[in-house]
């Protein structure tokens, strides 16, 4: 038994390491001195640490701006594909079942698309009607994006609201809309507290159609931005630079899964015991 | 404010042809309990959920109070419903699990606080108004789910066996409770349950279903002294009654084993003859016209004993006063207490009145 324990710990710290290992090294990249980083043998451990790298994100691009403008378009995005996604997985919960596996199967069909095929014809659409530079041209397609996503998700939690529940609210005189609002979204909270996170994950870390459809410095998300971090010539790669701007970046969606972990957790099982 | 209820012809078949409800008619009048009897898929709880607007009749038609009841939709219906699992609002309080089909009505603030109080009060739910439902036990979640119907002042209370969850001891408690609710409010009650004690205790009026058709509407004492087939006989009354199957021959009734002395003017024809326990005379000794029995079980029930007595082949219960009693007896059941059913249709037999 202790054996086994011993086997399942050691399996455990090798995972972690294997998970972990590139984000550190992303973490010690960016506080080295920009001698250490490329130097052989490795340097492993900054000595002495140096905040320049950081620094210079805020020196010579905007990356304030970046880190605003991503958490802007992600969150309004995230806004969106729940407002829209709310009602369609409470309606899809009281469809027959055969539409309902029906509709859940092309939704997930969708999601199989690569987004690469939507870029051009995205592309031509949102310059025609002047929406380069402007968030919207993010914000619509990000939720759009991640619709099926969020539909299923929340389709899931409300499934686990007893009918009897929704019966109850019906009898009461709720309409429709006034039940998604006043009974399943807070009965359902778990779920949608995942929804959002994912969403919002996969908003923020958006690059090609960020890339794209930004392309003036102030309109930039983050991704997009440290795509465009460059050293003063093009020979230099700025490692130290680009370390920080992805830590920087990242540490925000890891701040906001530490907070909602358990509820992550109790979103992605619920609904496994049902089937 | 009570409502009088009429449901004439109701069906149902469900999709895949299962015939849940086959021309169903019924009314309760204002003010009166109407108990929808019988066992589990016999149809009670669709008839309940149709008159709610939950599910739509195939055919048929419902009113309230004359007004046709069948295009107004659920939330509209003026209903008050207890569900069998209650179905409380989990998320919310007390006070609003009780409040919210009020203000979805849009009721003034004054209104709405009167009336939940009012609620709570006769509920005794007063102290625990701030609570969640998790926090209750059985019986107060039961209240809850009372208040709720309660605060709509309904024309209208369905009843989904309100009482099934309950354990035997607090079920007989909120029986009564129940009851003289009812009677205080004057409500108009449609009652579902599969269990015959409850719904000869509070109903006005029962309807018996089965495999979804009527087989008898009646008040309590009619379904229990004539019922008119013989499942409501078996299914009304604990201790069953016992069923003794056999043939009518001069005037008599021969089943296996046995022979009882039988009304005149019955046919000469097969028939299954129903006896209740408590119609049952039991003696130690030769009576006459008496029959011989032998002592199967003895259930001390309180104050009476239910003892199994064999009979030729058949058993039969009977209900007498605790003692000693032999391992054999002697018994007779007066004639004018055999209930009669004719063995091809289960219908009750009234022997031409003498």
């Amino acid at each position: 038994m202790t054996g086994r324990r011993a086997g399942l710990g050691v399996a455990v710290a090798a995972l972690v390491v294997w998970s972990l290992a590139p984000a550190v090294w992303q973490v010690l990249t960016a506080l080295k001195p920009d001698r250490d980083i490329t130097r052989t043998p490795t340097v492993y451990l900054p000595d002495p640490v140096t905040w320049k790298h950081v620094e210079a994100l805020w020196e010579r691009k905007p990356f304030g701006v970046y880190l605003a403008n991503s958490a802007g378009i992600s969150g309004a995005a995230t806004l969106l594909s729940l407002v829209l996604a709310a009602p369609a997985a409470s309606a899809l919960g009281r469809s027959p079942e055969r539409s309902r596996r029906t509709i859940l199967r092309a939704l997930v069909v969708l999601t199989l698309f690569p987004p690469i095929l939507l870029l051009f014809p995205l592309y031509e659409a949102v310059r025609a009607l002047g929406g380069l530079n402007r968030p919207l041209a993010l914000i619509v397609p990000y939720a759009a994006l991640s619709l099926p996503l969020a539909i299923w998700i929340l389709e899931r939690g409300f499934g686990q609201i007893p009918a009897a529940v929704e019966e109850a609210a019906i009898l009461d005189g709720l309409g429709p809309l006034s039940r998604v609002v006043r009974i399943q979204l807070p009965l359902a909270a778990p779920s949608l507290v995942t929804a959002a996170i994912l969403v919002f994950i996969f908003s923020w870390n958006e690059f090609m159609l960020a890339l794209t459809f930004m392309t003036r410095d102030q309109a930039k998300t983050v991704t997009a931005g440290i795509a465009s971090v460059s050293g003063s010539s093009m020979f230099e790669i700025p490692w130290g630079q680009l370390s920080a701007a992805i830590v920087i970046a990242t540490l925000p969606l890891v701040l906001l899964v530490l907070l909602f972990e358990r509820r992550i957790a109790s979103g992605l099982t619920r609904g496994a015991i049902k089937g | 404010m009570s409502g009088t209820l009429r449901g004439e012809g109701l069906s149902k078949v469900f999709p895949g042809g299962i015939r849940a409800l086959d021309d169903v008619s019924f009314s309760v009048s204002s003010g009166r309990v109407l108990t929808l009897l019988g066992p589990s898929g016999c149809g009670k709880s669709t008839l309940l959920r149709i008159v709610a607007g939950l599910e739509r009749a195939t055919s048929g038609s419902l009113t309230l109070d004359g007004e046709p009841l069948d295009e107004v939709p659920p939330g509209r219906r003026d209903v008050g419903f207890v569900f069998q699992n209650y179905a409380l609002y989990p998320h919310l309080t007390v006070g609003r699990n009780l409040s919210l089909a009020l203000e979805a009505r849009k009721l003034p603030r004054a209104e709405i606080e009167a009336r939940v109080r009012d609620a709570a009060r006769l509920l005794g739910l007063a102290d625990l108004l701030g609570r969640r439902p998790s926090h209750l036990s059985g019986g107060q979640q039961q209240r809850v789910a009372l208040g709720r119907a309660l605060v709509k002042r309904p024309r209208l209370y369905l009843m989904d066996e309100p009482l099934s969850n309950l354990d035997a001891l607090l079920r007989e408690e909120m029986r009564g409770e129940l009851k003289s609710l009812f009677g205080r409010l004057h409500a108009t009650v449609l009652y579902v349950t599969h269990d015959q004690g409850e719904a000869l205790s509070l109903s006005d009026e029962i309807l018996v279903l089965r495999e979804g058709r009527v087989l008898q509407t009646g008040s309590p004492q009619e379904l229990y002294r004539r019922p008119a087939d013989l499942f409501t006989a078996t299914f009304v009354g604990s201790p069953r009654m016992a069923v003794l199957r056999g043939r009518c021959e001069n005037g008599g009734f021969a089943g296996r084993g046995t022979r009882l002395g039988l009304p005149e003017g019955l046919p000469e024809e097969e028939l299954v003859v129903g006896i209740r326990p408590e119609d049952v005379e039991v003696k130690a000794e030769p009576i006459s016209g008496g029959v011989r029995a032998a002592v199967l079980l003895r259930e001390p029930a309180g104050d009476r004993l239910l003892l199994t007595l064999g009979v030729g082949e058949e058993s039969l219960r009977a209900l007498t006063a605790p003692g000693e009693w032999p391992e054999d007896v002697w018994i007779r059941v007066p004639t004018e207490a055999l209930h009669l059913f004719s063995a091809a249709t289960g219908k009750r037999l009234e022997p031409r009145v003498r």
